[in-house]
């Protein structure tokens, strides 16, 4: 495992993340973990109990994760959102921008090359799940 | 035999392993044999070279020919633009490749 | 034609740090070729056959003298003093150094272009018609809507890593200059019965190993909503479309496995949820950018007649000159398929007076064309033989549009990588076999198309004759194909049958071309005979 990042002022969830089988069938879970491949609208009727929603980038290739996680923020979930898996410095403005805020890579992320890559835009095109403002927004006011 | 070739990691030129180093003249390339591929490793790591691979060649009288019309034309530069070729003041070298 | 302004620049400028950063750290180990690979794609850099190769991007085909200039200034500076212009609009440079792409996109940077997102697994280039905005036949001008598309796509943060690329193109007019039906997503622009303006909506098109012609998945799509449909049909495709298999990963498949009508469904259901965010621009913004594709000052009351009498220029005239929607003026097409030539080749020298002749004689405007051609939009009529006359002496004066050998080819074995045959010199041998202008024009239109691979960047499959290069058994061999098209009338060429060699894949078509002209009725294209007399004939005459 690589370092953890987190973008979030709470304390960090302990509770074990279950399977998306599991956190279906058990309606006390707090924590689940979502792969690549299901589908992040199963969680919607339960949203408001969960805390912690990890979601596994099995491949950097594999962007099935930015969909899953721009779902779970447009259907209001505010808790912690993490990216687990093949994460690496260049994808992380992208799912900063999809919502997630909490990563938890493979391997070491370098901090100064995120810190660079994350300030890097003043500007972007789109309205996204991180609230910056697009730049047709500012264009006109 | 097997010739180990790959491109220069910051020029991207067509490079041949020639023993000890690598040469953009496939008349330079030596056999790896059966270490091609332990080379390869090691060299990629030390960014020496990007994205080589191991080939099958042949000696000919004409010097070293890798067995496909690919490699062979990397070995070259393009056909139609024999201009830009490695050897452009050789007029046979565009025969040599097809 | 669009200018940035601070934002637009300010992206543009971080994306040149952004990738010098990216080089250092590939250089210094600090990533892998593997992590790097997706990175630089995203830039446009390849690892080709005898260097890196950088395919900078010219959103929907449309250029300033300006940024013309700044081509040929990297082909001399960093290359080899020529570029190569693309089916996709865009141009190619073959020779390039890892070291200098970040200088190089500096240079594009300070005349407002970039190589962002001109491959991998993304959006793309959207591409457009080559004579928006002088065309007699456009109901609008689509290029605002294709900036709008430019700026939503770019670094679009949730579909950067798709299964695999994705191309829009856009049109306004019935006549389709630019194959939408063989997009990912194809655009028209149309009024409806009502009078509105819209978009019908073409998904799953496209060429490769599957080819397949799109179907409508909405006949009518408002324009100020577009956007949040196109985030809606993104999004299903970036759910649902396979990752199994880099050969069924296009979105083609999953319309097509699917069913048209039912991923019409499914888009439906997500954007009844994603038109909800406010994700579309206000049309404030779509007016800001409209106002820049504003017509240029035209003058009026001018002469709508040209001198024909130069036998030379008649003849490039009536073949490579096309109607303008503006009394008084034309539409100059410059051909980059000399014989002899390489199809869309062309040096730093003939970029350099391409610009020249633009901002002269052109309101300082080019377009590429998707068949690797050059465009001068809105030429005064009166300038034509003064423009011709520059163009023979810099040989870009091939009086060849739209016959036999204004052939698209792909780069091929020459170049490419993944190619399995060479492309050019099948065209430079066909081009010179129908070498005289009487007998090209004689045979008429006639969309010759080549490529090197079954990925098919030639666009064969939409050839009215088509070439295939495979390799058998380590020999480059060639399949035929007939009856494509690219156009309004969008169909799939068929293959003949056994392949050929280089020579005999030229006799072959002699043989097809000459069976046309038994077989012709007054007026009728290459195109139209075979779909009236299907393949039989052709075959016969092929083999025999």
């Amino acid at each position: 495992m690589g370092n953890a990042l987190r973008f979030r002022d709470d304390a960090a969830h302990e509770e074990p993340a279950v399977t998306l089988d599991a956190f279906l069938g058990q309606t006390n879970a707090t924590a689940v973990r979502l792969e690549s491949d299901e589908d992040a609208r199963k969680l919607i009727p339960q949203l408001g109990q969960l805390a912690l929603i990890e979601i596994a980038f099995p491949k950097f290739r594999d962007g099935r994760g930015y969909s899953a996680a721009r779902i779970l923020r447009e259907a209001g979930y505010t808790g912690e959102l993490r990216a687990a898996g093949d994460v690496l410095v260049d994808q992380i403005p992208y799912m900063r921008r999809c919502g997630f805020d909490s990563f938890a890579p493979e391997a070491d992320i370098d901090t100064a090359a995120l810190e660079r890559a994350l300030s890097r835009y003043e500007h972007v095109y789109q309205k996204a799940a991180d609230g910056r403002s697009p730049v047709w927004a500012l264009r006109h006011g | 035999m097997k010739l180990l070739t790959g491109n220069d990691l910051k020029t991207g030129d067509v490079v041949w392993w020639t023993g000890s180093d690598w040469s953009r003249h496939v008349a330079d390339a030596v056999d790896v044999d059966g270490h091609g591929e332990a080379i390869a490793a090691a060299e990629e790591a030390a960014r020496r070279v990007n994205a080589p691979y191991v080939i099958d060649g042949e000696a000919t009288p004409d010097g070293l020919r890798p067995g496909h019309i690919k490699d062979r034309i990397r070995a070259l530069g393009p056909t139609v633009r024999l201009d830009l070729n490695i050897k452009p003041a050789d007029p046979k070298a565009g025969s040599w490749v097809i | 034609m669009y200018k940035y302004d601070e934002y637009d620049q300010s992206i543009v400028d971080a994306r040149v740090e952004e990738f010098r950063d990216q080089v250092e750290r590939r250089l210094a180990g600090e990533i892998s070729e593997d992590q790097f690979k997706p990175l630089r794609l995203m830039n446009g850099l390849y690892l080709q056959l005898h260097a890196y190769m950088l395919r900078v991007a010219i959103p929907y085909g449309t250029m300033d003298s300006r940024q013309m200039r700044m081509l040929a200034h990297i082909a001399r500076k960093y290359d080899r003093d020529y570029g190569h212009f693309t089916t996709r609009q865009n141009i190619q440079y073959n020779w390039i150094k890892l070291e200098d792409a970040p200088d190089i996109l500096a240079d594009l940077a300070s005349v407002e272009m970039h190589a962002i997102q001109t491959s991998g697994n993304c959006i793309r280039n959207t591409t457009s018609d080559q004579f928006a905005g002088a065309a007699a036949d456009e109901v609008t001008d689509p290029r605002p809507w294709a900036e709008l598309l430019r700026q939503w796509s770019t670094f679009h943060p949730e579909f950067s890593y798709l299964p695999r690329k994705f191309k829009i193109a856009i049109v306004a007019a019935e006549e389709d200059r630019a194959a939408i039906k063989l997009h990912d997503i194809g655009l028209q622009l149309y009024h409806n019965d009502a009078g509105e303006l819209g978009f019908r909506v073409f998904v799953g098109g496209g060429m490769g190993r599957t080819p397949m012609v799109a179907p409508v998945i909405r006949e009518f799509l408002p324009t100020q909503d577009f956007l949040s449909y196109l985030e809606a049909c993104l999004r299903v495709y970036n759910r649902y479309g396979r990752r199994d298999n880099i050969y069924k990963a296009r979105i083609k498949i999953l319309v097509h496995e699917l069913g048209a009508a039912e991923y019409a469904r499914q888009v439906e259901e997500e954007w009844a949820h994603v038109k909800t965010l406010g994700l579309d621009p206000p049309p404030g913004e779509f007016e800001r950018i409209a106002a820049q594709f504003a017509p240029p000052p035209f003058e009026t009351g001018i002469a709508d007649t040209v001198d024909r009498s130069d036998p030379d220029f008649a003849v490039w005239l009536d073949q490579n000159v096309k109607a303008h929607k503006q009394p008084g003026y034309a539409i100059v097409n410059i051909s980059l398929k000399p014989v002899g030539g390489i199809p869309g080749d062309a040096s730093s020298a003939q970029i350099d007076l391409m610009a020249d002749l633009a901002e002269t004689y052109g309101f300082d405007e080019l377009r590429v064309t998707h068949a690797q051609n050059i465009v001068l939009p809105h030429v005064k009529k009166a300038d034509l033989y003064t423009i011709w006359q520059k163009l023979v002496a810099a040989d870009l004066a091939s009086a060849n549009l739209d016959l036999i050998s204004d052939i698209i080819a792909c780069p091929g074995l020459d170049y490419c990588s993944l190619a399995n045959a060479r492309s050019i010199p099948v065209a430079q041998k066909i081009a010179k076999r129908f070498e005289g202008l009487d007998r090209q024009r004689d045979l008429g239109e006639l969309k010759l198309k080549i490529s090197g691979c079954i990925n098919a960047c030639g666009h064969h499959h939409a050839g009215h004759i088509g070439i295939l290069g495979v390799d058998r058994k380590g020999t480059e061999n060639y399949q035929l194909l007939l009856g494509g098209s690219g156009a309004e009338d969008a169909s799939l060429g068929r293959i003949t049958g056994p392949g050929f060699d280089e020579d005999g894949v030229v006799d072959a078509i002699e043989r097809t071309v000459e069976t046309y002209r038994t077989l012709r009725t007054e007026g009728e294209r290459f195109l139209d005979t075979y779909r009236r007399v299907g393949m039989d004939p052709f075959k016969e005459a092929i083999y025999g």
